[in-house]
């Protein structure tokens, strides 16, 4: 009897302590894109972060994921998606039509690297111009450390990059490039070195089938961005919420996960480095 | 090779059935395999066609949008090792453009991007120069003589347009392990199936030889001279085998019988010589013994003899009258004029007989159902009876009894005595009725053989029997009407 007792209680005061979720009216859902920037094929962690946001904002929130950053950017403008965590470039490209939301934090800075790698058999090599006539994988066509990056050093050589590999394809995350290379599919490739080092954690196997020839200058890590059209009331509430991540135990475990340190406000002007590049590649 | 088919059949039937058996499993066997091996091969084949299909189809969109990176990924998927060990797992997967160029390959390591396939050996080449050739819709199963590999080659193409192709290769020495699994099964249940056939056989031909054998054994005996004797074991069923056992024994019983024929036929050839030769002999002698009694008797009744000499004639006599005793007893007459043999007469010689039983403690029991005169002559059925009871009554034991059966059936007399005391032993009775044989130390020895000359001439028979302390003599007389 007793235990059956403790249960109904245990229910009402559920219902009791959360009035608002249980009263209000069905809210619009709060859609946030991502992209494989992050490692979001941690499923259960992209849920556990999912559940926290709903929490903490008070609303449903849905997590849409897409493996092209140019797909992603797409949803953004149409206003399928209302923040979207993308790439540096794309942001980049697209600055004049998203509203930077929150800058992650990596290793106590807004930065990252991108890893120039090779097979771990491969001893010799030591700098991009060495991989001439080999067979390359880039990460996706709007990545700044899994494609510019690359193309900018070769450009800097005096190399025309649609012409100095053999052959060149499109992995469409930093994981799978990470895969390529060491499944031996291609010779070399370019990736986010926040990937590659969240993988030494998670997969170490594939990255110990892989050695870093060199790691480039630091560029701002890549932010979450809000379509223009998002209120500025909800808006600071999204950031808040991010930028509060860092402070309670339950965000830490998550930024945990992430391989991230917390979030935040950041300026555009971190990401000045990749528009010089952008316009040195002649991409813009 | 003559050693092998001289062999007895002891070892000759279950040797040629051990053999067969062997040699029949051996070929059911070495069947059995080659069919599970094509088996095996054909639906390795077809899975891995319907795969190749599948990929094919797959990887169209891929290859149109030069996505090495997914297309990568559908090939590896067949690969997965999670996906359990039961099936055949390809070498390689690969596919190719309408140059033979690699366009992804499940091992990038060996058979790297964009490498023309030709470079990867002789027999890469010819199935590059294959698949250039066909145009086939159809996933096709490409093999060379003499090669460890089976290629099986889809197109890669949509509504007429092809992209390239796709290329599953197989390692001949995947399925060795598995064959050798279904092999070694096999080979388990023949082993089995000749544990039971071979005891079998062996049982089998035994049953056949072992008869066969002691037949042949038995047989070469009796063509040696050996006499006659059924083999020691017996064959049971109506089969061949069965019918000759039947017809051996027929045939030993059929010789048996003859022997037994014979040996009595040269004992009665004996026993009838021996007797005309001491009755001629009798004869001869009886007649000048008369006559010198006569001589005798007239000499002693002359007077003027002296005291010695009437001594020394009446010794001559003595001893003459001996012979003439031993010499009538030699004589059978059994044309003596005689009456015929009466009820009466049974009586008579049990009464003569009476002192003799006394002395020895015996008594003489006589059934006898006589009721008239039987036409046989009287002085020589009672010396037949005589004979054959004061044998009796000699041979046995203190208070025992003698039986005398006397019965008249049809037109035959028969007269059985026995007697129990010792039992005669078997070189006693082969020579029962001859002369001067006796193993009574009193005796003569003529009773017997006297009897049998008067049962002979009498054309009667007499047997004796002698076994476990029980003898018994058997006479049967023809005796006709009364004359």
């Amino acid at each position: 009897m007793k235990p059956l007792i403790r249960i109904v209680l245990l229910a009402a005061a559920a219902v009791l302590a959360n009035p608002t979720l249980a009263a209000e009216e069905p809210a619009k859902i709060l859609r946030i894109g991502l992209t494989p920037t992050v490692p979001y094929d941690q499923y259960q962690l992209i849920e556990q972060w999912r559940l926290y946001m709903e929490r903490k904002l008070n609303r449903r929130v849905e997590f849409i994921r897409r493996d092209s950053y140019i797909e992603t950017m797409d949803m953004l403008r149409r206003r399928k998606l209302d923040y979207a965590w993308i790439c540096d470039y794309p942001f980049v490209y697209f600055r004049s039509q998203v509203r930077l939301l929150a800058v992650p934090l990596y290793q106590g800075r807004p930065y990252y690297r991108s890893y120039l790698i090779v097979p771990a058999t491969n001893r010799s090599t030591t700098s991009i111009a060495q991989l001439r006539g080999v067979v390359f994988a880039y990460t996706d066509p709007y990545s700044n450390t899994g494609y510019l990056v690359a193309r900018h050093q070769l450009h800097q050589m005096g190399e025309n990059p649609a012409q100095f590999f053999r052959q060149t394809f499109f992995t469409w995350s930093h994981r799978k490039a990470v895969e390529a290379v060491a499944t031996g599919m291609a010779d070399g490739s370019a990736v986010s070195g926040h990937v590659w080092d969240t993988l030494t954690i998670v997969k170490p196997e594939l990255t110990a089938a892989t050695r870093i020839v060199s790691k480039s200058s630091e560029f701002g890590f890549p932010p979450l961005v809000a379509n223009p059209t998002v209120p500025n009331e909800e808006f600071r509430n999204v950031q808040k919420a991010l930028l509060g991540m860092a402070s309670d135990s339950k965000g830490k475990a998550l930024l945990k996960g992430l391989n991230i340190d917390g979030f935040i406000a950041g300026s555009p002007h971190l990401y000045d480095n990749v528009a010089r590049m952008m316009k040195a590649v002649g991409e813009k | 090779m003559n050693p092998l088919l001289n062999l007895s059949f002891r070892y000759k039937v279950p040797l040629w059935g051990g053999v067969l058996i062997v040699v029949a499993t051996l070929a059911v066997s070495a069947a059995l395999m080659k069919q599970a091996y094509d088996d095996l091969k054909s639906d390795l084949m077809n899975s891995s066609a319907n795969l190749s299909r599948t990929l094919a189809k797959t990887l169209f969109p891929s290859m149109m949008h030069e996505e090495v990176w997914r297309a990568y990924e559908i090939i590896l998927a067949p690969l997965d090792a999670g996906q359990g060990g039961s099936r055949i797992q390809p070498e390689l997967i690969v596919a190719l453009d309408n140059r033979q160029r690699v366009f992804v390959s499940s091992q990038p390591k060996s058979v790297p991007l964009s490498a023309d396939i030709r470079q990867f050996g002789e027999e890469y080449a010819h199935l590059a120069d294959r698949i250039a050739a066909r145009s086939e819709p159809d996933a096709a199963i490409i093999e060379f003589s003499g090669s460890r590999r089976i290629y099986v080659a889809a197109p890669v193409a949509e509504e007429g347009a092809r992209l390239g192709t796709l290329v599953i290769v197989h390692s001949k020495d995947v399925f060795l392990p598995r064959f050798k699994n279904v092999a070694s099964r096999g080979a388990v249940i023949g082993l089995l199936v000749l544990a039971v056939l071979l005891p079998i056989n062996w049982y089998w031909g035994q049953r056949t030889a072992v008869p066969l054998v002691q037949l042949a054994c038995s047989i070469g005996k009796v063509a040696q001279g050996v006499p006659p004797e059924l083999p020691p074991c017996t064959y049971a069923y109506r089969d061949e085998l069965g019918q000759l056992c039947e017809a051996y024994g027929l045939l030993v019983k059929a010789l048996q019988e003859k022997g037994l024929l014979e040996q009595e036929m040269i004992r009665s050839e004996r026993l009838a010589a021996v007797g005309r030769l001491s009755a001629g002999i009798a004869h001869e002698i009886n007649n000048p013994l008369g006559g010198m009694l006569v001589a005798l008797n007239n000499f002693k009744r002359r007077a003027g003899n002296d005291e010695r000499t009437l001594k020394t004639v009446g010794m001559i006599e003595r001893g003459l009258a001996q012979i003439q005793d031993t010499v009538g007893a030699m004589m059978v007459e059994a044309k003596v004029k005689s009456r015929d043999f009466v009820p009466h007469d049974v009586e008579d010689v049990q009464m003569l007989l009476s002192g003799e039983a006394h002395k020895r403690s015996v008594a003489i029991r006589v059934d006898s159902d006589i009721t008239k005169p039987a036409a046989l002559p009287a002085t020589l059925v009672r010396q037949i009876l005589m004979n054959l009871l004061l044998n009796a009554v000699q041979a046995s034991e203190p208070s025992a009894t003698v039986q005398c059966t006397i019965r008249r059936t049809g037109n035959t007399l028969t007269i059985e005595t026995e007697n129990t005391g010792r039992t005669m032993p078997p070189e006693v009775m082969s020579h029962l009725f001859e002369p001067f044989v006796s193993s009574n130390e009193a005796g003569h020895g003529l009773g017997l053989w006297v009897t049998y000359q008067i049962v002979s001439q009498l054309g009667g028979q007499i047997t004796a029997e002698s076994r476990d302390g029980l003898t018994r003599f058997s006479v049967s007389l023809p005796a006709g009407e009364n004359s």
